[in-house]
């Protein structure tokens, strides 16, 4: 029978393959070999590694493998750009970013294609959405350039950004760290992944092209050890980073004390979670979107599916039909939906894990559906009958593996949702709209799909909670990451403390002893070890005692303190009357608190009235801001909106400034407070005693147990615990380089946000710097949430 | 819920005649779960031309097939008996045959499903293709605003089935619709049903009228358990006729009323499908959705005319690697 007469009958999808000639032309070009591209030139290839096909094996190019040295190189280039590029104005910078962008899609088909052989992604997606999403972010920060100066007063860029980026997306990773660091004025020394170099490279030739200033921007290829190179150079004044939370632990480690900004975009497991009011058969369609895209090797896939019981036999059935009509095969045929994973490496990796679930219990379904021959080739899959206690349920696979759980109550939900380390994104299906944005703020993380899934856009935030990172790409809390407040760099060391020689004597003469504990879970409380630290005046006389808190202490301040997360989720009115309530009582006492002042700093009474007077204007200043710093409707190019939500961090850990022992901790504990975020303070290790009189006017301002906690001590010791502690979400630490390098360090167990000092002179009564946004950014987290709508 | 009557609605069993909707009562309860996200289905919609295609040989034989399920129709008030011999006379011979021979295809029975025409030309229709095998349909009860009395809506079903019409598309009334009376829906659909014998029911639920996806799902649902053969989406006359969305959501509840009930329920897009990708669009997403079985003149119907046009071009192209025109096809 002739073919056509026989596909008449079957009906089969045939072959529709992209050419690959002319990315191959391009290559071949290029003599299928590149060093870097380093102040506008070109360097020779050194030592190599190969780029391969996943789809074939084959090797496309060579790629250098970036040394030390030439990391060096590229990293003085970007400074040596950096003046000139952070001076041209807003216009002209934007200029460059929008001949970026036109320029990339002038030549779209030619990166789509190159990203699918370089990568394994089907042609679809990297032509309509890698590379279209790649040009509009170069298109929308081309606007905030212009709009910088006005739009960010006080704020200037970096300087050096230092960015590593994945193989996941290649260029469109690449869009999103490169478009808002030059946006801002800053000068990137850039690192593609080594499985995908190859975008990152073309992007070079676009560079030039358009014609950007020599050095402004760098491309370094190379591995692992090039990336820390790149991150250890001292020469770096931020590092961006996008992989897996492993990786960025390590680099957080590695940055910690340097000063340097760190944004971290890192791994996740994220919820996809159906309520039984959902349109179930685009729910469905949505896994398809959510992980079958890029054969699941997304940070945010929703890679773990919750149904509602009393759909979930349903559910799964549809689910099962859906996925057999999947298919797999060339990344470069036209029609299929899942194409080549990066590498045999990745392959067996996500072998391994699916391995693991069934062992572990799991049932795994994947459909009976040809797969193209090859090493890098999987089917879909999906592993019911899943517990968080599994493996599947809790590691991020990164490969086209879906694990399914069901849940009782939109309660249950909300707590498997949350029963995971990571924080990137999370899926809603419901129809109830009560329902969706009742749950919507309950998920810890950093965006949230309603009634859809991977949407991405220019103009939202996106990025994530906990162990998923910190840090936001896109929109106006995406520029944030880029720029940092022009007075930071002004700052002088601090002088070191006075040693307080101890004297005899006291000056509380004839007073009852008074002998302050600490204040957990809205009670004062014995210190756990039973000792007490002595309070010395300037000449050296014991003016009282407090506690000598430790990590027992500590911990039970961080229970009280998770205990009390509810402060977040009540009103923004609530916690503003609570502040204003706050200074009122500190105002009525305000005589009292400033002799305390004298008496442990020696400062003239003028000055400690002026201190007990700035603490209550700065509590006014936040009880005012608390329900004003809020979020913003973003306009993604859909009939979508995308509401940036701004959230508490968390249970917050603060330790205060050894100076200005009363407004140095209110300057800090206000803005967290007004944020929502429960706070264990702990107090000026020298003068304790004005936080610690604080008790009484907490307990007569209605705050309620736990949000605040006070553990006096050691604040290197007590600032390292809360450091080390996972129940601990941000970490404010106000004290010495060594101190904050430590804390810096020690945070890597849950990644935890940190702020510190590192032993500069910040002045806290400083209005014009603390009374602003300064710290209210610093104490808060963008969520956004993307509302498809549509009758 | 429990409607099953046959347990395998995957494939009809061999040498058997697929199972009519039989009809089943009306359940509110069903018709109030249905749930349709419109920017869900927009997004499968939008993204089904580009996960799917067909290119070639592929392209020809799934062209080839698309004029097999097309319902060829003329539905125009100036419409005259020579207008409707000269469809029927091109539904004969919808693609010329050096095409068809240059294809390898001269013996592949390449005629449209039906022919397609208002009631006063059944008997024009039947008499010029007697003897061809395809079937006249005609569209009925006061098409298209399907207000007319019930009465004479229901004697026009009659003359129509008793002029020579094998095949019966209706209209529903839309405000129904708009104001939730299924049990007036339902109950008017079941007597169309029945005045048709065995002339088989096309519903059309002009869906540019029905405001959201939800109301086209819902009314889907009634027409089906009230004895549809088909459900269809527009008369053409309305200002916005088929489009992919709402062919998903239409489509969905096929194939949920076939879970439940395992009888297979025919779909037919009308009105706007004039490019023969376009054809080739919502193929795909019948294939995807609800299997390359429901690709035949059983299960899937275009409503359409010019489109047998661009495919005939398109037909050409592939036959011959040059671009054709389409004044080298002879007229529908």
């Amino acid at each position: 029978m002739n073919r056509i007469a026989e596909i008449f009958e079957s009906l089969d999808y045939g072959p529709a393959p992209e050419s690959p000639e002319p990315a191959l032309a391009w290559l071949a070009s290029r003599g299928n070999a590149f060093g870097h591209f380093i102040a506008g030139k070109w360097t020779r290839p050194g030592k190599t590694f190969a780029s391969d096909n996943p789809a074939t094996g084959k090797t496309l190019a060579a790629v250098t493998d970036g040394t030390a040295a030439d990391v060096d190189r590229a990293v003085k280039a970007a400074r040596a750009a950096f003046p000139g590029w952070s001076a041209l104005s807003g216009y002209e910078r934007a200029r460059h970013l929008y001949a970026l962008a036109r320029l990339i899609q002038k030549h779209s088909r030619l990166f789509a294609v190159l990203e699918s052989l370089d990568n394994g992604k089907p042609i679809r997606e990297s032509r309509d959405l890698d590379i279209p999403l790649a040009a509009r972010h170069f298109y929308h920060h081309a606007g905030w350039a212009q709009h910088l100066a006005r739009e960010f007063p006080g704020l200037v860029p970096y300087g050096v950004c230092g960015q590593i980026i994945p193989w996941n997306f290649p260029l469109l990773m690449l869009a999103w760290k490169i478009a808002p660091a030059l946006a801002a004025g800053n000068t990137v020394v850039l690192k593609p992944a080594e499985f995908t170099s190859l975008t990152a490279l073309l992007f070079a030739e676009i560079v030039e092209k358009a014609k950007l200033p020599p050095g402004v921007v760098n491309i370094v290829t190379g591995e692992g050890g090039t990336g820390a190179a790149l991150v250890d150079h001292p020469g770096v004044d931020k590092i961006a980073f996008t992989g897996s939370t492993e990786v960025g632990k390590r680099i957080r480690a590695a940055t910690a004390g340097t000063g340097k900004g760190l944004s971290l975009e890192l791994g996740g497991k994220s919820p996809y979670i159906v309520f039984d009011d959902a349109d179930i058969d685009s729910a469905i369609e949505g896994l398809v979107d959510a992980i079958w895209f890029n054969q699941g090797q997304v940070c945010c896939a929703g890679s773990r599916l919750l149904i509602q019981e009393s759909i979930e036999e349903r559910f799964i059935a549809k689910l099962k039909r859906r996925m057999a009509t999947l298919r797999v095969g060339d990344p470069l045929d036209k029609a299929v939906d899942i194409g080549a994973l990066v590498a045999p490496v990745q392959v067996a990796r996500v072998r391994d894990l699916v391995k693991t679930g069934v062992a572990e219990g799991g049932q795994l379904y994947e459909p009976d559906i040809e797969i193209p021959g090859g090493d890098c080739f999987l089917r879909p899959a999906l592993i019911t009958g899943v517990s968080p206690s599994h493996t599947v349920a809790t590691e991020e696979i990164f490969g086209p593996v879906l694990v399914a759980m069901s849940f009782r109550t939109p309660d249950e939900a909300v707590a498997l949702a949350n029963n995971t380390r990571y924080g990137l994104a999370a899926t809603i299906w419901s129809e109830n709209v009560n329902l969706a944005f009742d749950i919507a703020p309950r998920l810890k993380a950093g965006v949230v799909w309603i009634n859809g899934t991977n949407n991405f856009d220019a103009a939202v935030g996106f990025g994530g909670y906990k162990e998923s990172g910190f840090g936001r790409e896109g929109g106006r809390e995406g520029m944030t990451a880029y720029l940092k407040p022009g007075w930071e760099a002004a700052l002088k060391p601090a002088a070191p403390p006075k040693a307080a020689a101890a004297a005899a004597g006291s000056s509380e003469e004839g007073s009852i002893d008074r002998t302050a504990k600490l204040y957990i879970g809205g009670r004062q409380v014995r210190p756990d070890s039973g000792y007490s630290r002595p309070v010395h005046g300037p000449g050296g006389a014991l003016v009282g005692e407090v506690g000598e808190g430790n990590r027992k202490d500590i911990r039970n301040a961080v229970e009280a303190a998770r205990a009390a997360l509810g402060w977040g989720t009540g009103t923004a009115h609530n916690r503003s009357q609570v502040l204003y309530f706050l200074a009122e009582n500190l105002d009525y006492r305000a005589e009292e608190f400033a002799r305390r002042l004298r008496a442990q700093t020696g400062e003239s009474l003028a000055a400690a009235n002026r201190e007990v007077a700035a603490a209550v204007e700065r509590l006014f200043a936040f009880a005012g801001w608390a329900d004003k710093y809020d979020g913003a409707v973003h306009n993604p190019p859909s009939r979508t909106i995308a509401l940036a939500m701004v959230e508490p961090l968390g249970a917050m850990g603060i330790v205060a400034p050894r100076e200005k022992p009363l407004l140095g901790a209110v300057a800090l504990l206000a803005p967290a407070l007004a944020m929502g975020n429960p706070v264990v303070l702990v107090p000026s290790e020298a003068a304790p005693l004005s936080v610690t009189d604080l008790y009484q006017v907490i307990e007569t301002s209605d705050v309620p147990a736990g949000v605040v906690n006070i553990v006096t001590g050691s604040a290197a010791t007590l600032g390292q615990v809360l450091a080390e502690h996972d129940g601990v979400d941000a970490l404010w630490f106000a004290g010495d380089a060594a101190g904050s390098a430590a804390v810096e360090k020690a945070s890597i167990g849950n990644l935890k946000q940190t702020w510190t000092t590192r032993g500069l002179a910040y002045d806290f009564a400083d209005k014009a710097k603390f009374e602003g946004d300064y710290l209210l950014r610093r104490a808060t987290q963008v969520k956004n949430v993307w509302v498809p709508y549509g009758a | 819920m429990n409607l099953r009557v046959v347990d395998r609605p995957e494939v009809a069993p061999a040498g058997k005649a697929p199972v009519r909707n039989p009809g089943f009562p009306l359940d509110l309860d069903w018709v109030g779960r249905i749930r349709m996200n419109r920017s869900a289905l927009e997004r499968r919609a939008m993204t089904i031309g580009t996960r799917r295609t067909v290119k070639k040989d592929w392209q020809v034989a799934w062209l080839l097939r698309a004029i097999t399920l097309m319902d060829l129709t003329t539905l125009n008030s100036d419409d005259t008996s020579g207008r409707v011999e000269r469809l029927c006379a091109k539904a004969r011979h919808p693609v010329r045959q050096d095409i068809l021979d240059r294809l390898g295809v001269g013996n592949l029975r390449i005629v449209p499903a039906a022919v397609c025409v208002y009631h006063a030309f059944v008997e024009t229709a039947a008499r010029v293709l007697e003897g061809s095998g395809i079937p006249v349909a005609a569209v009925s009860t006061g098409f298209p605003h399907g207000l007319a009395p019930l009465d004479t809506r229901l004697r026009e079903i009659e003359a129509s089935v008793a002029a020579g019409a094998r095949e019966i598309d209706i209209v529903i009334e839309r405000h129904l619709v708009l104001t939730g009376d299924w049990p007036a829906l339902y109950a008017q659909v079941k007597a169309f049903r029945q005045a048709c014998g065995e002339a088989h029911l096309k519903t059309i639920l002009g869906t540019g009228e029905l405001a959201t996806l939800t109301n086209v799902a819902r009314a889907s649902l009634v027409c089906m358990l009230a004895g549809a053969d088909f459900i269809k989406t527009s008369t053409g006359k309305e200002k916005v006729n088929a489009t992919l969305p709402t062919s998903l959501a239409m489509i969905r509840m096929i194939r949920w009323f076939a879970e439940e009930t395992g009888v297979e329920i025919g779909y037919k897009p009308a009105g706007g499908i004039a490019a023969a990708k376009t054809a080739l669009d919502y193929m795909a997403l019948m294939k995807e959705e609800l299997g390359t079985h429901w690709l035949t003149p059983h299960l899937f119907r275009f409503g359409a005319s010019s489109l047998l046009t661009d495919i005939e071009r398109q037909l050409e192209h592939g036959a011959t690697g040059r671009y054709a025109a389409d004044y080298r096809m002879p007229m529908v």
